[in-house]
């Protein structure tokens, strides 16, 4: 690939990538050997502060600042955690599993500075349950790292003590929010904390826990070993350095890509390094910038950068930089359904707003998208969407489900009017296939 | 019924991952109940329910609180196979309508439903992380990505 650095996926093309001896022959753990020996713990959260690191989550927090939330250990001595968030279910959303199984032992790494910045003796890896693949590289990589002498007491000889955990989700989408992710840690439903308290005071087991993505942390210790001004030398002035791009859609070559932030989201659909373009002869009707939660867009709004700064001057969001890409084949009103189903589907049923507003979306959308409309519909859908968010529940999963509707009348209103004027949808949504919409995909570059 | 040897000895050393106590002890529930789905006959009864409640110091009813939160804990008996076709928007664009009309025409199952033969057991799943190498279907827990008709059909002669 030209033009730019690439290092995230860097390892990954070597077959053995994911094993330790991979790891150590491109240069692992050196680093963090060099951390525990001459660095203090606040100097590490100092490079990744000043590195500009923004969270790869979705929500796109500032890392470093985070980190300096969690009590000061001299005033508050209890014990404290590093969750990291493998949940990985926002639709579109496919970038994390790269990482767990090519290069679990850059996560590791990360995990362990991550820990000796914030003084945390244990983290848990939270991953979905469905990823059982990815789950058992990560687990063989810690029993690995174990019986080098990298996770345990006295790592490296340097008195610092870490202990990195497994522990396995089980198909709720709610659990990657983060304080639904620590109830289900605990062993309970996935329902969400009302906030505050925010984890840094009261997370895991009450303690004060710092919940961080699998990507956020896997970018730490390239940031330590080369620093924070090289960081900053990629990507944006608001949002440094490169990410994980997940392409899927109707395009010619699906897949994870890593790129710079800021690039334009047109080079990404249409250069042969990326996405290659649509299938021949299509044009774009609309895109999800960043996983379903933030919306569709029309597709005339494509040539613009991939960054926090340049998604919101779309009114869109960067979210988990997973596009997907909807061809003019396609119904939009249907896309809108089914992203809909899924929101009612995963609301965990605490709020009445998200319970009940996210089944009367999708009741909505459904019997538009079966020509059952009715006039005072796309009225109701912002109506509805309106008394769901901003910031009106427990947490956002019921804005991440307002949104896209917001979106859909905002961008839409002609399609969603045209479908209940005339009962129905002139496509036909069976033979996806025989379009040739599907072609086989790498899942890195 | 009382959970196998093996696996309270497996739960023993699970439930020090967490801090002691019964907070955290009961930490160790979930990874727990997808043990007893795996091991005893590919879902959660209500006797594990039970047993697994006096392991964790819990009432039964907790722990089917937590085992009805969760779509991957089954809560009645599955066929011989369980296919999973994902019908989430990035495998939806590229076909996976048509994966679930071939896959009950395959199997005869009707969708959360099995086949008359008790051979398949059909479902829908949310977005699996298989986006862009969609479509796809998880087939007795393995992905089958960059799905074909043809490869499904495959597939599911297979287990035939
Ligand atoms: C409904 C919902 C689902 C979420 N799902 C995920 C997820 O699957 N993975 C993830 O890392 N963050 C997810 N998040 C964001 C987390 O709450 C949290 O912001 C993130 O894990 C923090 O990590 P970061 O700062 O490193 O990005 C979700 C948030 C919401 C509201
Ligand atoms: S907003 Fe929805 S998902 Fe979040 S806590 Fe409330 S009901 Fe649950
Ligand atoms: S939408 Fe099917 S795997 Fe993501």
């Amino acid at each position: 690939m030209s033009g730019f650095e690439t290092y995230l996926m860097s390892r990954m093309a070597r077959e053995d990538s994911h094993t330790l001896e991979g790891y150590k022959a491109q240069g692992g753990y050196a680093t963090l050997e060099r951390v525990l020996k001459d660095m203090q713990p606040s100097e590490v959260t100092e490079i990744v502060k000043a590195s500009g690191l923004r969270g790869r989550g979705g929500a796109g927090f500032p890392t470093g600042l985070k980190w300096t939330f969690m009590p000061d250990a001299s005033k508050d001595p209890r014990d404290r955690y590093l969750a990291i968030n493998g949940d990985e279910s926002e639709p579109g959303t496919c970038k994390d599993r790269v990482i767990l199984d090519e290069d679990p032992h850059g996560l590791i790494e990360g995990v362990l500075m991550a820990c000796y910045a914030m003084g945390c003796a244990a983290s848990y890896i939270y991953i979905r349950g469905e990823y059982r693949h990815q789950y058992r590289r990560t687990e063989a990589a810690i029993a690995e790292a174990r019986a080098a002498g990298l996770i345990g007491k006295n790592i490296l000889g340097s008195g610092f003590d870490c202990e990195i955990y497994m522990h396995m989700g089980a198909g709720a989408y709610i659990c990657g929010e983060e304080t639904g992710m620590m109830e289900s840690l605990e062993g309970k439903r996935g329902h969400p904390r009302p906030k505050p308290p925010f984890p840094a005071g009261f997370g895991l087991w009450g303690q004060p826990t710092t919940v961080n993505n699998v990507e956020t942390i896997f970018n730490v210790p390239f940031i330590v070993e080369r620093g924070a001004e090289w960081h900053r030398s990629m990507g944006t002035e608001k949002s440094p350095g490169n990410i994980l791009v997940g392409i899927s859609g109707n395009v010619k070559r699906p897949g994870v890509y890593e790129a710079p932030l800021g690039i334009s989201a047109k080079t990404l659909l249409e250069s042969p390094d990326f996405a290659g373009g649509l299938h021949d002869g299509r044009k774009l009707k609309a895109w999800f910038t960043g996983g379903s939660s933030t919306g569709m867009v029309p597709g005339s709004t494509i040539d613009t950068p991939m960054d926090h700064d340049g998604m919101q001057s779309i009114g869109a969001m960067l979210g988990t930089a997973a596009m997907i890409m909807i061809d003019d084949s396609q119904c939009v009103v249907r896309a809108m359904e089914v992203v809909a189903r899924f929101y009612d589907h995963e609301s965990c049923g605490q709020c009445s707003q998200c319970r009940e507003g996210t089944q009367w979306l999708h009741q909505i959308f459904r019997r538009i998208e079966q020509g059952k409309g009715l006039p005072q519909d796309v009225d109701m859908l912002t109506a509805i969407a309106s008394g769901m968010a901003p910031g009106k529940t427990i947490c956002a999963l019921s804005d991440a489900a307002a949104i896209p509707a917001n979106q859909m009348v905002k961008h839409f209103r002609a399609e969603l009017e045209e479908h209940i004027q005339s009962g129905g949808c002139r496509i036909n949504h069976t033979g996806n296939f025989a379009r040739g919409a599907s072609a086989p995909t790498e899942v890195h570059a | 019924m009382a959970l196998p040897e093996k696996l309270v000895d497996e739960f023993n050393a699970l439930v020090k991952n967490y801090p002691a106590g019964k907070e955290g002890k009961r930490s160790g529930l979930i990874p727990a109940l997808h043990r007893c789905q795996e091991e005893l006959g590919g879902w959660v009864t209500p006797e594990i329910m039970e047993d697994l409640a006096a392991f964790f110091d819990l009432e039964p009813a907790e722990v089917y609180g937590v085992a009805s939160f969760y779509p991957m804990f089954r809560l009645t008996p599955p066929g011989k196979h369980v296919i999973k076709v994902c019908h989430n928007i990035s495998c939806d664009l590229v076909g996976a309508r048509d994966v679930l009309a071939k896959a009950k025409e395959l199997t005869g199952a009707e969708v959360h439903g099995t086949s008359p033969d008790g051979k398949f057991t059909l479902e829908v799943v949310e977005c699996q992380g298989c986006c862009s190498t969609a479509p796809m279907i998880d087939l007795d827990n393995t992905f089958h990505e960059n799905l074909t008709l043809d490869e499904l059909e495959r597939l599911i002669g297979e287990c035939q």
